[in-house]
């Protein structure tokens, strides 16, 4: 029994992984960047999320929606001003740039509501389903189902409508998608917007599980789903779905089974691995190169 | 006659220039700061910086061969500092007895520190440079999470006995008189301070030279066409595992000599410090101070360490500013507009001199 208990627990993590994970893989996958500053859209969708529950006494689902919507509009913000005008620089002066997005939420939570630990409401109730004595939280129950809503609304989304086509066509060829008509640009800030959308979903997932709320709270969790993102192959949906689970369920094995303080060691150990079997991650596509 | 040219000459054409503008400057700011340092008039909070400047220069050095010399990007240089930093740190602190003078403890101790990440240098090398492009950087983000959290569950003691290692759980017993080296998450503690600023320039001037030296030579023109087009490269012959592994390795054994300092210049070090984010303000002094360009990385490696502490007196805001200023300067040098204007400034002011010198 404790095995499954162990696996579910690994399954409600990595569904939050996997959210926050596909954010950072759309991204790649049209952009071609790597968004380091995923991780601190995150924290800013936890600290809207704890101020409309706990100061303004808003329910639930409302907060959530106020903090996903916060998060849209930052993440196009931050893509307009300071990723937009580097879309033909290099890869290395967007990455610095990033950084730089990363430092200066982290430095203006940090200013605006303190660096000092806010601890999180408890949002959903401690019970949950009993079942030959395998208990499972509401929590991850709720987290695993909200997982698989995003899951299946994104793959509909991006393979059924207009918008998901021509991100598609973006993220296959851009110069090609222009001179079909294609609005590059709006493509990008709409695939930035549902990034930062999930990663605020996911914020609530993360704070729920665990009730605290600080300025680098982003940070591990989004370079565990940058890592997941990679894992499963960087740039495909599917991939960071199935990365983000894993590794969740990795790490709460290594947890369990090993040793706490080296679960971290053995999550990137397996990604080592995995990379040295299959380059480009479990479900990435191999670009061949040519003269 | 033109056989062979005197050193000025030599020392300024084309393609010395820029090897003998960083020993310049590297020889220069050496100097002020010792006068500065002799005469008192270099406040106690500038003074402690002077050390860990140095190390950061070394590191970033090391880097940009990395990163813009071979063109891979490596975000996990930190945790090859953190090798030389223990390393030297337990030699040291284990030689204490054996060698009280601290000067020749101090470069065992950086030497052993280099070549210990020399060595996971070569090892972490041999399947980080298998893989290409961003799975390569992940990778190397990966290896410096991984050698964190195992110096983190170090526990290592020494006494009359020998050495005691123990992984995760504290079970090190010393006798009377031992003494603890690593204390797992807690790091090194009572450190003796042994770094000097003289020793941080020696080390600078090591790092140019080695660097230069190699971008120079045969194989650091190998390294560099195998950067710029792989496969040209690798039909003429080049060893392209063979040469991104030298630049790999001599990468990481700078760091590990610049870890090894900054081990030996605190008291207390914590495994912590040498985390993804040194790794990343490492990569920013490289990218800001231009790629492959080793003097860039000096001055913007002096000026982004000097910036928050100059900003001091804006309190709070500093590193706000500090993250504003990196946006900043990441967008206007990439901008159309700037870019022109540099140039044509470039220019008027080379002919302005040309017209000075023809009159």
């Amino acid at each position: 029994m404790d095995f499954l208990s162990y696996l579910i627990n690994g399954l409600g993590l990595g569904s939050v992984y996997a959210i926050i994970a596909l954010g950072y893989t759309m991204v790649y996958g049209i952009a071609k960047m790597l968004n380091f500053a995923h991780g601190d859209v995150i924290m800013v969708g936890a600290y809207v999320a704890f101020f409309s529950i706990s100061d303004l006494g808003m329910p639930l689902i409302p907060s959530v929606l106020l903090s996903v919507a916060v998060c849209t509009v930052l993440g196009v913000v931050i893509e307009r001003l300071a990723y937009k005008p580097l879309r033909s620089a290099s890869a290395l002066s967007v990455l610095i740039t990033a950084i730089g997005v990363s430092y200066f939420l982290q430095n203006a939570a940090q200013l605006l509501w303190s660096s000092s630990t806010k601890v999180f409401p408890s949002v959903i109730s401690n019970g949950g389903i009993s079942w030959n004595g395998l208990t499972v939280s509401w929590l991850t129950l709720i987290t695993i189902g909200v997982c698989i809503l995003v899951m299946i609304c994104l793959v509909l989304f991006i393979n059924h409508t207009k918008t998901g086509r021509a991100m598609r066509a973006c993220s296959e060829d851009k110069d090609a998608s222009t001179l079909m008509g294609i609005n590059v640009n709006l493509m990008i800030s709409i695939t930035f917007a549902i990034g930062s959308g999930l990663a605020a979903i996911a914020s609530v997932l993360l704070c729920a599980a665990y009730p605290s709320v600080f300025p680098t709270l982003g940070a591990m969790p989004g370079i565990k789903a940058f890592t997941a993102a990679v894992f499963g192959g960087i740039g495909s949906i599917p991939g960071a779905f199935l990365g983000g689970l894993l590794l969740g369920v990795i790490e709460i094995f290594a947890k369990a089974y090993i040793s706490t303080q080296l679960s971290d060691a053995i999550v990137f150990a397996v990604l080592i691995l995995v990379l040295l079997i299959k380059p480009t991650g479990l479900l990435g596509k191999r670009i061949r190169e040519k003269v | 006659m033109e056989k062979k040219k005197n050193l000025f000459a030599l020392m300024t054409d084309k393609k010395h220039r820029g090897r003998t503008v960083s020993f310049g400057i590297v020889i220069l700011g050496w100097a002020i700061l010792e006068i500065m340092l002799f005469s008192g008039s270099l406040s106690s909070l500038f003074s402690s910086l002077l050390v860990p400047v140095c190390c950061y220069i070394v590191a970033a050095i090391g880097l940009n061969l990395n990163v813009g010399i071979s063109g891979e990007l490596n975000l996990g240089q930190a945790c090859f500092m953190s090798v030389g930093a223990f390393t030297a740190v337990c030699l040291s602190g284990s030689l204490a007895g054996a060698i009280p003078a601290p000067l020749p403890r101090l470069l065992l101790s950086i030497v052993a520190g280099a070549l210990l990440a020399a060595l996971f240098g070569v090892l972490i090398g041999i399947p980080v440079l298998k893989l290409e492009g961003d799975y390569l950087a992940i990778v190397t983000l990966a290896f410096g999470q991984i050698i964190k959290s195992l110096i983190t569950n170090m526990y290592l003691g020494f006494d009359d006995a020998g050495f005691h290692f123990s992984f995760v759980d504290n079970k090190v017993e010393l006798k009377q008189g031992g003494k603890m080296l690593l204390n797992g998450p807690m790091g090194a503690t009572g450190t003796e301070r042994i770094s000097t600023f003289t020793m941080g320039i020696v080390l600078i001037v090591i790092a140019l030279i080695v660097v230069y030296h190699l971008m120079y030579s045969r194989s650091g023109r190998a390294i560099m066409a195998a950067r710029d087009n792989r496969i040209a490269a690798e039909s003429i012959g080049v060893e392209i595992f063979r040469t991104k592994m030298l630049a790999f390795t001599v990468s990481s054994c700078l760091a590990g000599a610049a870890g090894a300092l900054y081990g030996l210049n605190y008291s207390t070090l914590v495994p912590a410090k040498f985390d993804f984010n040194t790794s990343i303000l490492l990569l920013v002094y490289v990218v800001l101070g231009g790629l492959g360009n080793m003097t860039g990385t000096i001055i913007a490696t002096i000026v982004l360490v000097l910036l928050p502490e100059l900003l001091r007196s804006m309190q709070d805001y500093r590193m706000l500013i500090y993250a504003i200023v990196l946006i900043l300067i990441m967008l206007l040098t990439n901008n159309e507009t700037v870019r022109t204007w540099g140039e044509r400034m470039k220019k008027q002011l080379k002919s302005r001199l040309k017209n000075r010198r023809n009159a």
